[in-house]
C-alpha cells in the first residue's frame, strides 16, 4: 500500500464560462518514508493536487488514496492522518500566543493533554521557538511565524504532511533550517511521508528521495533526482560568461539568439527559476530575488557581465556557439563544461514540450 | 484497499468536545487579552439605553418602562454578537485563512461553530451582565422576579435559539456573501425595530399582527418580552408558555438548518474550489 496514490487524477475548473484543465490524469505513487518533491510553475497544478489530496476539493475524475482511504469517501479518515503547511499563511490567532496557538491545534486533532504537552515543548524546541513560546503570534517575524506554521503541521504526527511552497518569502537561514528538519522527520520514522510543492530547484534537489515535474496539470517527468539528470545524459551542460558594453540588449535577447542556434537544445540565466507566462513560454528570471534584470546578477560584481547555463546536443557544438557570440559582439569570459542540474532537467522537459 | 483504522463515536465524541472547549477558549482568551474593548462594550450600549431611560422619564412613562430599556439594553450586547462574532465569524476566518485548518481537521465543522457559540455566549453573558449592574445602579429600576427557574429556562432557550440563528447565518454569509460586514450592517437596524430591544413589541397594540409575527422569527423579540414578564412584571412559568414553545420551535428549526447549511458550505467549497482557495 502507497502513503499517496493517485490514479487518473483530473480537476477542471469552470471559471468566467470557461473551463481550465487545472490537474490531467495523473498519476503518482508515493511509497512510505519519501519526500517527493512537485516541481512547477505557478499555475502548473501543484497546489490543486495538493488540495485534493487534504480532501479540500474535489477531483473532477479518477480517484487518490492516503494510506488506502480514498480522499473523497473516506475524507474523515484521511483527515486524521495529513496536514498540510503552505507558504505564507496564517499559523494561527494573532493574539495566542504561540504555544497557545499550538495547544489549540492540537485539539482540533483531539490530542490528549499530556500528548500535547510534550509535543508542544518539543517542537517549540525544535523549531527554535523558546524565546518565543509566550509571544504572541501576532508580534513575530515572517520567519518565525513561519517557523510556527510549520510546528502546527507537524502537531498531530501527520502520516502524510503536504508542504505547499514551504520556504516561500523566508530568508536563507530560515529556509535552510526548514529544509533540514523536514528531511531529519522523514527519515526519523519510515512510516512518514512528505509531498513537497516547490518552485525551487534546488530545494528540491536538495531534500526530495523523488521529483516529480508538473506542467500544465500533467506529470511531465517522474524519477529520482539522480535518474532526472541522468536522462540527459545525451546532452552537454556548459556555463558561459559573457561580456557585453551594450546595457541596453535584455536577458531574453540574449537567450532567443542562443536558443535558436544549431544544437542548443536549451539556454536560460543563471538562477532561473522556472515561470511560465500566460502562454506556456518560459520566462526567464532570478531565483529568490524575483529580480529579472540580469545585470544584477554576475560573478565579479561588473553590471556588463551575463552568466549564461546553456544545453548543448553535443560538446562539438561549442566552438560554434562561441563564434556566433562573438559575431553578435559578446566577448566570451569563459566556457565551463558542467555537471547536468534539476535545472537543466526542468528546463529540457519544458522546452521540448513547447515544441 | 485502507487498514482497518476504526474510529469510534467515543473518540468522534471526545475530539469534537476537545474542539468546542479549544474553540470557546479562543474567544474567552480574547476577552481577558484585550479587556479595554470589554469595557467600551459596556459604555457604549449603557450611553444608547440611557437615551431612551431619559425619553420615558420626559414623556412620564410608566416606571418599568426604565427596567424594560435596561433589560433590552443587556440583551442587545447578544445579537451584536450574533451578528458580528458569529455569522461573520466564518467570513472572517476565511479572510485570515484560519478556515482552511478547520476544513483540513477531521473536526466537525458543527463543532467549530458551536465551540465559536459557547465562547461568543459566556463572553457576552458577561457583558451583559455587566450592563444590567451598571444600568440598574444608574437608574431607578424595581426588580419583581417571582420565578427564577422560568427566567433561567427562557434565558437558555433564548440564547441557544440566537446563537442557532448565528450558526446558521454563519454558512450562509459565507455561501452568498462577497461582503460580510454589509450584510451585518443590513441585518442590524430592522433587528433593533422589530426585536423590541427598548420598548414592548409583542405586547403593544402599536404593531400589527403582522408585524408581530414577523417579529417573533426573531429569538430576540420572544426572549426579551418574556424576560421582561419575568424578571419585571413578575410573572411565572404560565404566563410565558406561548414564549417557550416559540424559542423551542425556533431551536428545533434553526440548528438543523445551520447543520443544512454548513454541510452545504463545505460541499461547494470542495465542488468549487471556493472559499478555501484564495484566488477563487
Amino acid at each position: 500500500m502507497y502513503a499517496v496514490e493517485t490514479i487518473n487524477l483530473s480537476r477542471v475548473f469552470e471559471l468566467k464560462g470557461k473551463s481550465i484543465l487545472a490537474l490531467d490524469d495523473v498519476n503518482i505513487r508515493i511509497s512510505k518514508g519519501e519526500i517527493l518533491g512537485l516541481l512547477g510553475a505557478n499555475g502548473a497544478g501543484k497546489t490543486t493536487l495538493v488540495k485534493i489530496l487534504s480532501t479540500l476539493l474535489l477531483p473532477s475524475k479518477g480517484s487518490a488514496y492516503i494510506h488506502g482511504y480514498d480522499v473523497v469517501r473516506d475524507a474523515k479518515h484521511v483527515r486524521r492522518i495529513i496536514n498540510l503547511v503552505s507558504g505564507g499563511e496564517t499559523p494561527g490567532y494573532g493574539m495566542l500566543t504561540v504555544r497557545e496557538n499550538l495547544w489549540f491545534f492540537s485539539q482540533l486533532y483531539g490530542l490528549a493533554s499530556s500528548l500535547a504537552k510534550e509535543r508542544i515543548d518539543m517542537l517549540i524546541k525544535d523549531m527554535e521557538l523558546e524565546q518565543y513560546r509566550d509571544v504572541r503570534m501576532h508580534k513575530l517575524s515572517t520567519g518565525y511565524k513561519q517557523r510556527l506554521n510549520l510546528a502546527r503541521g507537524f502537531i498531530n504526527d501527520p502520516r502524510v504532511l503536504f508542504l505547499d511552497e514551504p520556504t516561500l518569502g523566508l530568508d536563507v537561514m530560515n529556509a535552510r533550517h526548514m529544509r533540514k528538519y523536514i528531511r531529519d522527520w522523514v527519515d526519523e520514522d519510515s512510516a512518514r511521508t512528505i509531498l513537497l510543492t516547490t518552485h525551487y530547484l534546488a530545494e528540491a534537489e536538495e531534500v526530495c528521495d523523488k521529483i516529480a515535474i508538473i506542467y500544465k496539470g500533467r506529470i511531465v517527468a517522474y524519477e529520482t533526482p539522480l535518474a532526472l539528470k541522468a536522462s540527459l545524459s545525451n546532452g552537454v551542460s556548459i556555463q558561459v560568461e559573457i561580456f557585453s558594453n551594450d546595457l541596453t540588449s535584455s536577458s531574453s535577447m540574449i537567450v532567443d539568439k542562443i536558443s535558436r542556434s544549431s544544437g542548443v537544445l536549451a539556454c536560460m540565466l543563471e538562477g532561473f527559476d522556472g515561470d511560465e507566462d500566460e502562454k506556456g513560454k518560459v520566462v526567464k528570471s532570478w531565483s529568490n530575488t524575483g529580480n529579472n534584470n540580469r545585470h544584477d546578477y554576475n560573478s565579479n560584481g561588473d553590471e556588463r557581465v551575463t552568466r549564461l547555463r546553456i544545453m548543448l546536443d553535443d560538446d562539438s557544438k561549442i566552438p560554434d556557439l562561441v563564434s556566433m557570440l562573438v559575431i553578435n559582439g559578446y566577448k566570451v569570459l569563459s566556457v565551463k563544461r558542467d555537471q547536468p542540474t534539476l535545472e537543466d532537467v526542468y528546463m529540457r522537459y519544458i522546452t521540448s514540450i513547447n515544441e | 484497499m485502507s487498514t482497518n483504522h476504526h474510529i469510534s463515536k467515543y473518540d468522534d465524541l471526545i475530539l469534537n468536545l476537545k474542539v468546542v472547549y479549544a474553540r470557546a477558549y479562543v474567544r474567552l482568551k480574547g476577552l481577558l487579552r484585550e479587556p479595554h474593548w470589554s469595557i467600551a462594550e459596556v459604555i457604549i450600549p449603557l450611553l444608547s439605553l440611557s437615551a431612551y431611560v431619559y425619553m420615558y422619564t420626559m414623556l412620564d412613562a410608566p416606571a418599568e418602562y426604565t427596567a424594560f430599556v435596561v433589560v433590552g439594553g443587556a440583551m442587545l450586547a447578544f445579537w451584536s454578537n450574533v451578528l458580528w462574532g458569529m455569522s461573520a465569524q466564518l467570513y472572517w476566518e476565511k479572510e485570515t485563512g484560519m478556515l482552511q485548518h478547520y476544513m483540513l481537521s477531521p473536526a466537525s465543522r458543527m463543532a467549530v461553530l458551536l465551540g465559536m457559540a459557547v465562547g461568543g455566549a459566556l463572553n457576552t453573558t458577561l457583558r451583559s451582565i455587566s450592563i444590567l449592574l451598571v444600568g440598574t445602579l444608574l437608574f431607578p429600576i424595581e426588580y419583581n422576579l417571582v420565578d427564577a427557574n422560568a427566567l433561567l429556562i427562557v434565558f437558555l432557550l433564548t440564547i441557544i435559539a440566537l446563537y442557532g440563528m448565528g450558526m446558521l447565518f454563519a454558512s450562509l454569509f459565507l455561501l452568498y456573501g462577497r461582503e460580510a460586514t454589509h450584510i451585518a450592517d443590513l441585518l442590524q437596524e430592522p433587528i433593533y425595530l422589530f426585536s423590541g430591544i427598548y420598548y414592548p413589541v409583542l405586547s403593544s397594540q402599536v404593531f400589527s399582527y403582522a408585524v408581530k409575527l414577523v417579529a417573533s422569527i426573531i429569538p430576540l423579540t420572544f426572549g426579551i418580552d418574556a424576560i421582561r414578564l419575568l424578571l419585571i412584571m413578575g410573572k411565572g412559568i404560565g404566563d410565558v408558555t406561548l414564549h417557550i414553545v416559540g424559542l423551542s420551535l425556533l431551536v428545533a428549526i434553526l440548528l438543523p438548518l445551520a447543520y443544512i447549511a454548513l454541510r452545504r458550505m463545505e460541499e461547494t467549497s470542495k465542488r468549487h474550489g471556493r472559499l478555501t482557495l484564495r484566488w477563487q
